[in-house]
């Protein structure tokens, strides 16, 4: 567990054996990002700030759709959307144009929703997943802009309620829709094609996870040639993988029992865990696309160049520095640069302490007992992270000290300080070490004769000996040391 | 009649109070039926604010009748439709806040052809409007109350809106001025929309310097309607008599079948007029004219069925029972919409639905794009387009509303200019019968004041403005 780093593998490392997608498992994600840290909606003035107010709080006529009200583009909204393609590696667009999707739905204040159709933003890229088999190319078909409908409410569930409350304060928030290429081969490469997407936009500062409706996926699945399913109504990553498994055992049995499998829209049921088909009236939609007169096309050729000066460092760019400016194992990397906050967090703590130490504790300990608690890296203060490593440094606690530390600051608080204080967790001086193995060989004799005998392991229970008789408070490596000066 | 400079001379020597109080009266006795909502009190109410206060704007203290499709903060706004049974709008359109900046006061609200689809003020759920000229007649549409109100006199002022003539159509049915300026001059923000890419609102007054005026106060630049543009001029400078050396282009097009005789003759009359006055007259062909109406009718719709989506009486507007929101939905349609515009509603769904979206809606774009280079082709020689306005003066109340394609054809002369987004303004230039008859000048792209120079010219050396309806 406490290994030394030393194998640093290429980011990306090659799989040996080419993966052979048994299934014939074609998914495509269509995914709904809320670009929720813009400080306006798309269309109008009204703040994007909206989660802890009361429903239709942030509203105008624009938002709410009423007559006579126009929409104007938010350049922020705009620059955002460039971002994003751009780290997608897409081709921004000469000039882009809003669309009206035409279709009736109670959270849709005008009857149509605007959004991109012939000239989306940017199209035709890709980003890279750790796929089935190493590296892996997923395709970005395109990245266009729309605005959020508001949000249906209902007391109690959906079919009980008697009445269907509508909160437009989400009604005109900037959407992106990210739409992939067929390029995933098993939901598990579908969940990290989006980790990797929700990753990618954390860095970009564009987006944060943790707000209701920020990330929805539409997925898009077919088996052995046949036909795809759309699957609707996904909230999480999790979701999608459920989902998508559930969906493939459906694909395949419908086909050992010789049906078809036939082009469909279907819903997910997140508690119950299973797709069910949506009745074909719902999905007999014809949008009747058409420009949005209200607003003229906008020219966004000369915009990608500066958007692009701007670009932060993305996580693949980082985990490959994270190799070579600090040494780390690549997984230790890897691990570190998949969420934003906990890559911050590291390369603070790598500025003022060993860099290799920082990662394992990091990535093997602390990232470990944070998952088992169900908290983020935000529970955990990175000045206690210096003095845990500043410690075990300088040997005056112990590896198991420092694990105490971390657990102890997760559950009860304090300072590493005061729990290294309060528990007595300092190492104990080399004397104690010393009369410890004494006492442990004086006590032990059958041990020190198979030690003596050549039985190497005989040794461990004489460590193990000491270590209880200082409470867990010697270096194990130090009284091994010691003992074996003393059986010469 | 009274003129914006006799209303402004008389307020300061009685009040502004006394004039909103006789128009007012002259609405309340009116025959004409040319306002859904008199908004009286607040009028009043806003005329004493401006006599003790006192106001520079240049339209201080002069009342104005607002087409009820643009939208007034505290004054319901109906389209003219039953589904806005109820609604009042929480904030004023672009027009209205520089009307208010300039002093005019809000008297009311004008009868219209419901959400503007019509040419003779017949489809409004309010009941039809009266042309003064002769109340059996129709006064033109879609925004025959704003000019039967000029027209009759119940007030001086009047805002309207124009997708394919709905301006000009009653400007020259009324015989009152009427402009409908270069897309984009005007700021749309407050204006329900019929169809976008086409409408405009626009001014009417008794005569060219008053619609200079009043345009002067609600053009400009708005960053609230995306196609707004930065445009710097002052309209009201361009009233000079003076035509020489202007290039008039007289499109053959424009007279063709279906034009009444006594309109084409007073029309080249009036074209002769402006020669004698120093103007030069030259051929242009429009050879794509006669699709003008097909394309038109097709991307109006369109724009139209979609634009109409949001009245499901959800958040305001006529409520019916409630059932499932589907239910619901059709039923407060089925109910607050009128025939003309669920068959327009109708069309537009049909136009852009799959399968006939490249037939329809694409082709008609591009014959748009025909129009416009027809206009640009024929701008290059001349300075102004002369046509009339109406192929034929005002039509019986009832005569044609039983026929929507004869009610349509009727747009033939004014809707190649929507298509194009170019400036036109029709001004009076004779009478048939009594009737009135309408010139249409129409200038290239911005150039508002050619053809209100123009039209100024024109009228500074005829009379046919003066004329008024009798029992006005
Ligand atoms: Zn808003």
């Amino acid at each position: 567990m406490f290994d030394e780093p030393n194998k640093t593998n290429p980011p990306f490392s090659k799989g040996s054996s080419k993966y052979e997608n048994p299934d014939g498992v074609k998914i495509g994600l269509e995914v709904h990002v809320q670009l929720n840290k813009l400080k306006t909606k798309v269309f109008c003035g009204c703040t994007t700030d909206y989660h802890n107010d009361p429903p239709n709080s942030h509203v105008c006529p624009v938002c709410l759709g009423l007559p006579g009200a126009l929409p104007v583009i938010n350049k922020k909204a705009v620059e955002a959307a460039i971002k994003v393609g751009l780290a997608l590696n897409c081709k921004v667009e000469e000039h882009t144009q809003f669309y009206r999707k035409n279709y009736y739905y109670p959270d849709l204040p005008k009857g149509f929703q605007i959004t991109q159709y012939d000239f989306p933003i940017s199209s035709q890229g890709y980003v890279m997943i750790e796929g089935e088999d190493g590296e892996h190319r997923i395709g970005i078909t395109r990245a266009h802009m729309e605005e959020d409908p508001g949000r249906l409410v209902h007391e109690g569930t959906i079919d009980k309620s008697k009445y269907t409350l509508i909160d437009y304060n989400r009604s005109g928030m900037a959407l992106l829709e990210v739409v992939s290429d067929p390029d995933m081969r098993s939901p598990k490469e579908a969940r990290r094609y989006l980790d990797k997407l929700r990753n990618i936009l954390e860095y970009l500062d564009v987006f944060d996870g943790n707000l209701e409706g920020a990330l929805r996926v539409d997925a898009n699945i077919s088996i052995m040639g046949g036909q795809r399913a759309e699957i609707k109504n996904i909230s999480s990553h999790k979701g999608a993988e459920r989902a998508l498994l559930y969906e493939i055992v459906r694909q395949k049995n419908v086909l050992r029992r010789g049906g078809v499998v036939v082009l469909e829209t279907r819903h997910f049921d997140e508690a119950r865990e299973i797709t069910l088909s949506m009745r074909s009236k719902e999905e007999a939609h014809d949008y009747r696309y058409f420009p949005e007169p209200d607003l003229v096309p906008l020219k966004i050729s000369g915009w990608a160049p500066a958007i692009k000066e701007t670009l932060p460092e993305l996580p693949d760019a980082r985990r490959m520095r994270f190799v070579e400016q600090y040494g780390i194992a690549d997984d230790h990397a890897k691990a570190l640069t998949s969420e934003l906050k906990l890559a911050v967090f590291y390369e603070e703590v790598a500025k003022k302490a060993d860099p290799k130490m920082a990662a394992v504790w990091i990535c093997d300990v602390l990232k470990g007992e944070l998952n088992y608690r169900d908290l983020t890296i935000d529970a955990f203060r990175k000045e206690h992270m210096l003095s845990v490593i500043e410690l075990l440094a300088s040997k005056k606690i112990t590896e198991d000290g420092a694990v105490d530390i971390i657990r102890t600051l997760l559950d009860k608080g304090g300072s590493p300080e005061e729990i290294v204080a309060q528990k007595g967790l300092v190492v104990v001086e080399g004397d104690i070490v010393s009369t410890a193995a004494e006492e442990a060989i004086k006590e032990n004799p059958q041990a020190v004769a198979d030690y003596k005998a050549g039985k190497e392991k005989a040794l461990n229970s004489l460590v193990g000996a000491v270590m209880k008789k200082t409470k867990g408070r010697a270096d194990a490596r130090a009284a091994r040391e010691v003992l074996l000066g003393k059986l010469g | 009649m009274a003129t914006i400079n006799e209303l402004r001379e008389r307020i300061h020597a009685e009040s502004s109070e006394e004039i909103v109080h006789e128009y007012l009266e002259k609405i309340a006795e009116s025959k004409l039926n040319a306002f859904i909502t008199v908004s009286g009190e607040s009028a009043l109410a806003r005329a004493r604010k401006i006599d003790s206060e006192g106001h520079e704007g240049p339209l201080a203290g002069i009342p104005i009748a607002i087409k009820d499709n643009i939208s007034t903060k505290g004054i319901r706004t109906t389209c003219a439709s039953k589904i806005l049974t109820g609604y009042i709008p929480p904030y004023d359109a672009h027009v209205i806040e520089r009307l208010k900046e300039a002093g005019a006061i809000i008297i009311g609200k004008a009868n219209m052809d419901e959400f503007a689809m019509g040419t003779s003020t017949e489809t409004s759920f309010y009941g039809a409007t009266k042309n003064p000229w002769d109340i059996e007649r129709v006064p033109g549409g879609s925004s025959g109350g704003s000019a039967a109100a000029v027209a009759g006199d119940d007030v001086p002022l009047a805002l309207g809106s124009d997708t394919g003539g709905s301006v000009r159509c009653p400007a020259s049915f009324c015989g009152v001025v009427g402009l409908k300026p270069t897309y984009g001059v005007i700021s749309r923000y407050g204006l329900i929309a019929y169809a976008n890419s086409l409408e405009q609102i626009g001014p009417f007054a008794t005569s060219v310097r008053d619609v200079a005026t009043l345009f002067d106060v609600i053009a400009g630049y708005d960053a609230r309607d995306s196609t707004s543009v930065k445009r710097d001029v002052n309209y009201s400078s361009a009233m000079k008599n003076d035509v020489r050396g202007l290039k008039i282009g007289v499109p053959e097009e424009y007279f063709g079948e279906g034009t009444d005789e006594k309109v084409e003759k007073a029309v080249r009359d009036a074209i002769h007029k402006l020669e004698d006055l120093g103007a030069s007259l030259k051929d242009v062909k429009m050879p794509h004219t006669k699709y003008a109406l097909a394309s038109y009718y097709i991307i109006a719709m369109s724009e139209a069925s979609s634009n109409l989506a949001r009245f499901d009486g959800m958040r305001y507007g006529l409520r019916v029972e409630d059932s499932d929101w589907h239910t619901t939905f059709s039923q407060v349609r089925a109910a607050g919409f009128g025939d003309e515009v669920k068959r327009r509603i109708l069309l537009g769904t049909y136009a852009l639905s799959a399968g006939y979206h490249d037939k329809y809606y694409l082709k008609a774009l591009k014959v748009r794009t025909l129009i416009k280079q027809d206009f640009e082709r024929a701008f290059k020689n001349v300075d102004v387009l002369i046509t009339p306005t109406m192929p034929y003066p005002a039509f019986r109340l009832g005569e044609k509303i039983g026929d929507p394609l004869s009610l349509y054809l009727a747009d033939v002369d004014t809707v190649p200019i929507n298509l194009a987004g170019v400036p036109s303004i029709s001004v009076p230039c004779g009478f048939s019968e009594g009737l009135p008859i309408g010139m249409q000048i129409i200038g290239k792209h911005f150039d508002e004041a050619t053809i209100l120079r123009t039209a100024y010219t024109f009228e500074e050396n005829t009379d046919f403005h003066i004329k008024q309806p009798e029992g006005v």
